[in-house]
């Protein structure tokens, strides 16, 4: 049977309680009648053959470019440069799809008799992955082939004998990235578009630029221009990264690009009642929900932090096209938007979210509250099409605990930002005009981000600025379960009960709202018309 | 305390209790999966097979023995030959397979599953059950040789287990042979695995097939016309034939003649002899005059009785 499309269920009587996450746990919630869940579609088939379908795409590029095979000579330098940790979400079983791509592109690399091959993780000012992380994204064989030589890198955002600026761009944007990947005689990017914001020029221009590149679109202006980061064409961010990749296409930079889409079979067979629609539950998947929930209440968080981090998601490969970059981007996103689009009639005052554990920047590590308010505002709310959601002026009300905890080792900055800048300001503005410099330019950051596994100094500010446009957007924003303190140094307010929600949200949307729940992960993107 | 767990029981929500389906989406049929998709793979499980295996030794076969005394002939030239094998019988009654599970020996008996009729053995869940544990029954579709059926019985042949069909499709009405469908020599044809030849005599008076409505006589009326088949003691004789092998070249319809040839000719030796059976091989012996319908009930040979067939030992007169 194909998988069913997405659709808007409207809540009545005879609808069972939502399932709702709540961070490292979930619960199942009665929504008021009335209300809309939007319900992702089922995970599209795997392609049979992914190893046959990668080969073809190297062979059968798209768009302007050669296949792979004729731009690969010895005597040539190849740089393959990869996503890094945050992408996918949950890290998917073995082997990972950047393992598939990346043996595909060593094979041809061997046959045409390449010596000078370096592989880069591309950070941008993300954490350094650690050796088990890398060993799972590219498997074994190719780390043990380039790790003891040196030639599996990280890239660097803060070496300057590492970076090379390429010019600026009409706009005055510098365009700073990897030198070694500027100057190789071929640049294979290979990417994996878990949603529609992944991608394009972004990936070199983002994922291999410095500080001093990031910062031209990573700030308040160009995040609330981005109406949303999820749609390309309306999207600031996205503008301004497509500037700097045509500049470094202009500077010589040869670019192969090898883009992913996976389908959105999120959760492994024995949390598979995570993904279904709550009346298709079977004992079984009543009888897990159960368990797990309950198990998951009375665990300390430490140990179900540990026991959802340890899934592993069965997402397979669903298309890949390689080749040059703006045309694979454009079959990418077609695909992208075929998998996960929902159509959603109309806004609404509320959209309710249950957060779970996981986020981009959080991989083998803790949600923060910064990271909170990043899936909710930042990720959640951007997964749209034409309007959000929820009107101008509405409502959001998010589902997780928010507890005033960090992972030292990888968001120590943040820990500063939540005790300092926030204690402070949550205008992105402000904090972007007082702080953001002395926290980009910290040593102490820059050291632990260049040597150990700590996200760059000023990484808490863009995760902010990704809220920016939500922030500008709602006119509350209610955190259910929250940890009351930390949710007000937020700026957010604090609920108990989805009902006391709804009495604080009254004060903004009246008494008789209209309420949409996006019922996601899996991912879904609302075509909102 | 009952009528606390009781009343608990009865109160309890979703997720404990099943989920509410939402007015506004149509409710789609339930899945059944019976018939053709009914998977019979969990029947050939070691523990399904244990059970099988118990049952058919120690229930089964006894009472078998019981209401059907069996005669088996020739199934000492079975214990030299290897599997799989592909039992190929005539069939008269659902009492068929049971006998036959009794006179198969044992070392193909404990690894056999049994081509059953999907529209009729596997038409409810209940049924598919009870006959993929009790016979390893898998479900065919029995008017053709379908890809589906015919792919399933060829990967257990592959995977060395022996398979007993009734190549007529369906029960005789009148205890006469009738046409071989193709299933068990494309089966052959394809594996290269032997067939063995089986006549079954007697079982259609042990429990003969029910009269249809359709077979009633116009105006019938009384007990003739309701008649349901009811389960009588009969002797019964089970003759295994010699294994029939593909040849170089065969295709399944060669096979299939020589598949039914093999059975007709099991089925005049019963009538007649070993010796006459292959010097007149006369096809109305075993398919029947062809005549109307009582004509060929009174040309059957009249049931032989447990006494004759077991003849008590007396003290001469």
């Amino acid at each position: 049977m194909s998988p069913r499309p997405g659709f808007v269920l409207e809540v009545d009587k005879s609808t069972p309680p939502t399932l709702l996450w709540k961070g490292e746990g979930f619960g199942l919630q009665k929504l008021p009648t009335g209300s809309r869940i939007v319900y992702a579609p089922e995970p599209f088939d795997a392609l049979e053959d992914p190893e046959g379908a990668i080969r073809r795409a190297l062979e059968h590029p798209t768009g302007d470019a050669e296949p792979l095979s004729a731009q690969l000579r010895p005597g040539m330098s190849l740089t393959i440069c990869f996503d890094d940790i945050s992408l996918p979400l949950p890290p998917m079983e073995a082997p990972d799809i950047r393992q598939m791509v990346i043996e595909a592109v060593l094979d041809a690399a061997a046959t045409a008799g390449v010596d000078d091959v370096v592989l880069i993780a591309a950070l941008a000012l993300h954490r350094r992955m650690t050796e088990p992380e890398l060993r799972h994204a590219l498997g074994s064989r190719v780390y043990d082939a380039f790790a003891p030589s040196g030639s599996l890198l990280q890239h660097d955002a803060e070496d300057p004998a590492a970076l090379v600026h390429l010019g600026k761009t009409e706009h005055g944007e510098d365009v700073e990235i990897n030198k070694r990947a500027a100057e190789s005689d071929l640049l294979v990017y290979v990417n994996i578009n878990l949603v529609a914001m992944d991608g394009g020029h972004k990936s070199v221009a983002t994922g291999l630029a410095s500080y001093k590149s990031l910062r031209h679109h990573h700030n308040p202006a160009t995040m609330r221009h981005s109406k949303s980061f999820m749609d390309a064409p309306a999207s600031e961010l996205h503008t301004a990264n497509w500037r700097m990749g045509r500049l470094i296409k202009d500077a010589g930079v040869k670019v192969f690009q090898i883009e992913t889409t996976l389908n959105t079979n999120t959760f492994p067979e024995s949390f598979q009642f995570l993904q279904k629609r709550e009346w298709e539950w079977s004992l079984r998947d009543r009888l897990t929900y159960q368990a797990t929930a309950t198990a998951l209440d009375k665990a300390p968080t430490k140990l179900a932090r540990s026991i959802f981090h340890s899934i592993r998601s069965p997402h397979a490969l669903r298309s890949v096209y390689a080749g040059e970059v703006e045309a694979v981007h454009a079959n990418i996103l077609t695909d992208v938007w075929d998998q996960q689009g929902v159509a959603v009639e109309g806004q609404t005052d509320i959209v309710t979210m249950g957060l779970p554990y996981i986020s981009p920047y959080n991989v083998n590590s803790i949600l923060n509250p910064i990271l909170v308010a990043c899936l909710g505002l930042g990720y959640f709310f951007n997964l749209y099409r034409g309007k959000p959601v929820v009107r101008e002026g509405g409502v959001a009300i998010l589902f997780h605990p928010t507890r005033p905890e960090f992972h030292p080792g990888h968001h120590p900055s943040y820990i500063d930002f939540f005790e300092q800048v926030l204690t402070e300001t949550t205008d992105p503005v402000v904090m972007s005009e007082k702080f953001e410099h002395a926290f980009a330019t910290d040593p102490w950051y820059r050291h632990l981000y260049r040597t150990g596994h700590a996200y760059h100094g000023v990484h808490p500010f863009y995760m902010w600025y990704w809220c920016c446009h939500a922030l500008e957007h709602l006119g509350r924003v209610i955190i259910v379960g929250g940890d009351p303190a930390t949710v007000r140094r937020l700026g957010f307010h604090p609920a108990s009960t989805l009902d006391d929600a709804l009495e604080i949200a009254a004060d903004v949307v009246g008494p008789s709202p209209s309420l949409t729940h996006l019922h996601t992960p899996p991912l879904l993107m609302a075509d909102v018309s | 305390m009952k009528a606390k767990l009781v009343r608990s029981i009865s109160q309890a929500r979703f997720p404990l209790a099943k989920p509410t389906w939402p007015a506004s989406l149509p409710r789609p049929a339930p899945k059944r999966r019976v018939g053709l998709d009914y998977d019979t793979a969990w029947a050939r499980r070691y523990p399904a097979r244990l059970v099988r295996a118990a049952v058919t030794d120690f229930i089964s076969s006894p009472l078998t023995q019981l209401v059907a005394p069996s005669t088996i002939v020739g199934a000492s030239s079975l214990e030299r030959l290897e599997g799989p094998l592909i039992f190929a019988a005539n069939h008269n009654s659902h009492f068929d397979t049971a006998v036959l599970l009794s006179a198969i020996p044992a070392k193909f008996r404990h690894r056999l599953i049994v081509a059953a009729a999907s529209d009729y053995f596997f038409d409810t869940t209940v049924k598919s059950t009870v006959v993929s544990l009790v016979l390893g029954a898998i479900p065919i579709e029995r008017s053709k040789v379908s890809r589906r059926s015919a792919h399933a019985a060829l990967e257990l042949l592959e995977d060395d287990w022996s398979v007993l069909i009734y190549p007529e499709g369906g029960r005789s009405a009148d205890g006469w042979m009738q046409e071989f469908k193709g299933g068990a020599a494309y089966l052959s044809v394809r594996t290269g695995a032997p067939v063995i030849p089986i006549w079954l005599e007697g079982t259609g008076r042990l429990l003969p097939k029910a009269p249809t409505a359709k077979g009633s006589a116009p105006g019938g009326s009384g007990s003739e016309s309701s008649r349901t088949a009811t389960l009588r003691r009969r002797p019964v004789s089970v003759t295994f034939g010699q294994p029939v092998r593909p040849s170089e070249g065969d295709d399944a319809r060669k096979m299939g003649v020589r598949i039914e040839d093999a059975v007709a000719l099991l089925g005049r030796e019963v009538a007649t002899d070993y010796y006459r059976a292959r010097r007149d091989p006369d096809r109305a012996l075993t398919y029947g005059p062809e005549a109307s319908t009582w004509r060929r009930a009174w040309a059957k040979p009249p049931a032989i009785s447990v006494a004759e067939r077991h003849p008590r030992d007396s003290w001469p007169d």
